[in-house]
C-alpha cells in the first residue's frame, strides 16, 4: 500500500510539473459546468425554457380539461411556465444553496 | 420528404420497422427493440466477461469495464455525496444504456433508439419517478417544502409554488428533449451530407472532385457525433445525479 501511495505522490508531482494537474483541478471544481462552448450552454438554456413552457401549458391544459375552464388556466399556466423557464435558467447558473457545483 | 430518386431523405432513418421477420411482426418487435436488446447484451457481456479475470493488473476489457464503473461512481459520489452509493446501480444502468444506444447507433445500418422521444421520455420519466419516490420516502411530508423556499414571504406563495411545481415538472421534459434533439440533429446532419456526396458524385466529370468536400465534412461529423454520444450520456447521468442530490438533501 505504501508503495502505491508513494507512486501516487510522485505521479502528482510529475503531473504538476507538466501543468496537467491544473486542468484536473478546474474540471473537479466545476463538475456541473459541462465541457463545451457557449453554444452548448445556450442550447441547454433554450431546452430548459422550452421544456418549462411545455410543462406549464400542458398542466394548464389538463386542469382546464378537468375543470372545463378553457382557455383561462391554460393562459395562466403558460405565463407560469415562462416564469419557471426563467427560474430553470437561473438555477442553471446559480444552483440552490448547498448543491454542489 | 419523399424517398424519390434525387431528393434528400433525412427522416426515413428514424422509421420503425419490424425485426425478426413474421415473428417480430406478430408481436410488434421493432428494430429499435432489437437494438436495445443488443445494447443490453453488449453491456452485460462487457461487464461479465471483462471482470471475469479479476486481475490486479487489468487486461484491456477489464480496464474498460473498470473505467466505466469508476467514472460513474465518481460522478454519483461527487454529486450526491456518500449516501449516493445506494443509487449507483440505477445511474450506472441508465448511463450505460444511453451511452451504448448512442454509440451503437453510429455504426452503419444500425438504429439509434435514443433518437425517439418515446424512449428518452420513458427513461426521463423513470428518473422523475425514482427521484420523487426517494424524496418522499426519505423526507415524507417535508418534501413539499421543496416547492416553497424557507424565508420567503408567505404572501408570495401563490406565485412561487406554481412556478416551482412547473419547474419541477419540466425536469423530465428537458432531460428527454435534450438527448432526443441531440441524437436526431446529429443523424439528420450525417444523412444530409451523405446524400450530398451521392448527388454531387453523379454530376459527370467534375462531380467526384466536389463530392470530396461533403465527404470530408461527414468524416469530421462522425467524430463529432461520437463526442456528442458520450457527452449526452454523461449529461443524462449527471443530471440524474443532481436530481438525486436534490431528493436526498432537499435544499
Amino acid at each position: 500500500m505504501n508503495e502505491q501511495n508513494d507512486f501516487d505522490a510522485r505521479l502528482r508531482q510529475a503531473r504538476q510539473k507538466q501543468g496537467l494537474e491544473k486542468a484536473d483541478a478546474a474540471a473537479a471544481e466545476g463538475s456541473q459546468a459541462l465541457p463545451g462552448s457557449a453554444l452548448r450552454i445556450g442550447m441547454r438554456a433554450g431546452v430548459e425554457v422550452v421544456s418549462a413552457l411545455i410543462a406549464g401549458s400542458g398542466l394548464g391544459w389538463l386542469l382546464d380539461r378537468w375543470l372545463g375552464t378553457f382557455p383561462w388556466l391554460f393562459m395562466l399556466f403558460f405565463v407560469v411556465g415562462g416564469a419557471a423557464g426563467v427560474l430553470n435558467v437561473y438555477r442553471l447558473f446559480n444552483p440552490r444553496n448547498g448543491a454542489p457545483r | 420528404m419523399a424517398a424519390e430518386g434525387k431528393t434528400i431523405d433525412a427522416l426515413s432513418q428514424f422509421e420503425l420497422t419490424h425485426a425478426f421477420g413474421p415473428i417480430g411482426a406478430a408481436v410488434n418487435f421493432t428494430q429499435s427493440n432489437a437494438h436495445m436488446l443488443a445494447a443490453c447484451v453488449v453491456i452485460v457481456a462487457l461487464m461479465a466477461w471483462g471482470m471475469a479475470p479479476r486481475a490486479v493488473v487489468p487486461g484491456r476489457f477489464q480496464a474498460l469495464a473498470e473505467t466505466f464503473y469508476e467514472f460513474v461512481e465518481n460522478l454519483v459520489a461527487g454529486q450526491v455525496g456518500h449516501e449516493g452509493k445506494r443509487y449507483f446501480p440505477f445511474v450506472f444502468a441508465l448511463f450505460m444504456f444511453v451511452l451504448f444506444g448512442n454509440v451503437i447507433g453510429l455504426l452503419p445500418f444500425a438504429f439509434t433508439y435514443t433518437s425517439h422521444i418515446a424512449v428518452t421520455f420513458g427513461l426521463a420519466f423513470l428518473v422523475f419517478l425514482v427521484t420523487t419516490v426517494v424524496a418522499l420516502a426519505l423526507h415524507g411530508k417535508k418534501f413539499f417544502g421543496y416547492f416553497f423556499p424557507e424565508g420567503a414571504p408567505l404572501w408570495l406563495a401563490p406565485i412561487i409554488v406554481p412556478v416551482e411545481v412547473v419547474s419541477y415538472l419540466s425536469r423530465p421534459i428537458s432531460l428527454s428533449v435534450r438527448l432526443f434533439a441531440n441524437m436526431v440533429a446529429g443523424h439528420v446532419l450525417l444523412k444530409v451530407f451523405a446524400t450530398f456526396v451521392v448527388l454531387l458524385g453523379g454530376l459527370g466529370f467534375i462531380g467526384p472532385v466536389i463530392a470530396v468536400l461533403p465527404l470530408s465534412v461527414n468524416v469530421l461529423l462522425v467524430g463529432f457525433e461520437l463526442l456528442v454520444a458520450f457527452l449526452q450520456a454523461y449529461v443524462f447521468a449527471i443530471l440524474t445525479s443532481i436530481y438525486l442530490h436534490d431528493a436526498v438533501h432537499l435544499h
